[in-house]
């Protein structure tokens, strides 16, 4: 609005000035943004950035945050019937960190200058993207184990060049959530581990997660390099340190070897080591899947969501009161300050 | 109040700094509906920041962020976010708006008194290498 006034009328001198300065500022900044690429060092909340970077940033860590509070509901649809005492303690301590693996993002995104609440507000009304691994359903107990090798493994494979983000406060909280994140993929590895040793139907089941889960957990990483249209900005932008075919290539040499160890396959008999690349390939994924899921069409979009919604309408009361109650402290103080 | 440094225009607290930046983001910058939307959906709860002590004997070290009604929920919210897996033995938490920062446009001249004096580093005299226990 102010900028179209400026054009129709003769400018003033001041808001000459004023334009003058603005532009020296945007030139000084980027200028700035580009020395401190060029050295990979970091960006942090208070300095100059391009519109475009800080619209990147937000959108991805927002995004990861609603996958990790997406990703409590697989998990935590299965504390009440984990087998036995400890399992469930266990499970309830994951599920628990992906609560903190959430915050500590929408945390970091709030710097970029939105507030969790807007991003919340977004997730629920559905205008918000997650992971497309969430809306898969976890039909077992090995399933659990799945998770936790497969999805959990993806994502620590993901995740830790993202601790060398460009981006201070993404790549703090990225340090925080892979300490974390091995957990996870242990524990993922064990329960599959006990099941692969169980009895027959054990084993069985146990496979038969590993086999639903391979092929989205490899689409995690993202489209393949020549679909991927924002990868290069972000790896210009220090963003992003490894494209996603190379991360995925790295990920199937490190199921390969780990399968093994549990004495079960994985569902793809096009996986080999490329000796002229030196990578691990592997056989066709279903993109056109992906796509659906992406798009809000997968087997689960609704039902999460859903539950999403619930869960926070539910707190609703908890968050007025506490806010209520603070309230009501303050002016006891300040009346009693004041006496 | 005055700012720590040369610039009067630089927000004084990291809370406000948040609040400029997205005022500048010609990308980001809400629609007034949007930013009454926004208002809508706000709880009121402030944002906090979060120091640990790892252990005794060590200073409180910058953890990160949180949201809370009060300072009471704000230290517990910390504890189970920041002291999962016995990260912490002491807490503490300050309101964002009640730091002060300074003005990372300045750092240049803000911080440029030690430039050049090497000598207020040992490793500026060598003429005693060799000697022992110097």
């Amino acid at each position: 609005m102010a900028a179209q006034n400026l054009q129709s009328v003769p400018a003033e001198p001041q808001a000459e000035a004023a334009q003058e300065q603005a532009r020296q500022h945007q030139a000084d900044g980027q200028a700035y943004f580009d020395r401190v690429m060029a050295e990979d060092s970091r960006i942090e909340p208070r300095d100059w950035m391009p519109p475009a970077y800080r619209k990147t940033l937000l959108r991805q860590i927002s995004q990861h945050a609603h996958s990790e509070i997406i990703g409590m509901q697989p998990e935590a649809n299965w504390i009440s019937r984990a087998p036995s005492l400890k399992r469930k303690a266990i499970l309830m301590a994951k599920v628990q960190d992906e609560a903190g693996h959430g915050l500590y993002l929408y945390s970091a995104a709030e710097t970029l200058g939105q507030s969790r609440d807007q991003m919340m507000a977004d997730l629920i009304a559905g205008k918000a993207r997650y992971s497309s691994i969430f809306n898969y359903p976890a039909r077992t107990w090995a399933d659990m184990g799945a998770i936790g090798w497969l999805v959990d493994g993806a994502a620590i494979c993901n995740q830790v060049p993202l601790c060398r983000a460009s981006y201070g406060p993404y790549g703090r909280a990225m340090v925080r959530v892979c300490k974390e994140e091995s957990f996870h993929q242990r524990q993922g590895f064990e329960i599959l581990l006990e099941l692969a040793n169980g009895t027959p139907e054990q084993k069985q089941m146990a496979q038969d997660a590993v086999d639903r889960w391979y092929a989205p957990a490899l689409m995690m990483f993202g489209p393949p390099d020549d679909d991927s249209p924002n990868s290069k900005q972000s790896m210009a932008w220090n963003i992003k340190r490894f494209s996603n075919d190379e991360l995925r290539s790295r990920f199937v040499g490190m199921m390969v070897e780990q399968v093994r160890v549990l004495g079960l396959t994985l569902p793809d008999d096009q996986v080999r080591f490329n000796e002229d690349t030196k990578k691990w390939e592997h056989g066709p994924l279903d993109w056109n899947e992906f796509q659906e899921v992406l798009a809000g069409r997968g087997p689960c979009n609704a039902q999460r969501l859903e539950r999403r919604r619930e869960a926070h309408d539910d707190g609703a009361w908890v968050r007025e009161a506490a806010a209520a109650y603070a309230a009501k402290q303050q002016a006891k103080e300040t009346k009693e300050f004041a006496a | 109040m005055t700012p720590p440094h040369g610039n009067p225009d630089a927000p004084v607290s990291a809370a406000r700094e948040v609040a400029e930046e997205a005022a500048k983001v010609p990308a980001g910058t809400p629609s007034p509906e949007a930013a009454a939307k926004e208002a809508g959906v706000r709880n009121g709860w402030g944002l906090w920041e979060v120091f640990v002590r790892s252990s005794r004997g060590l200073s409180h070290v910058h953890a990160g962020s949180l949201h809370a009604p009060d300072a009471a929920m704000a230290l517990r919210n910390a504890r189970d976010l920041y002291t999962r897996r016995n990260e912490g033995v002491s807490i503490w938490v300050v309101p964002a708006d009640a730091i002060a920062a300074s003005d990372p446009d300045a750092k240049g001249s803000f911080f440029e008194s030690p430039q050049g004096k090497d000598y207020r580093h040992a490793t500026y005299y060598t003429k005693s290498e060799g000697v022992k226990h110097l």
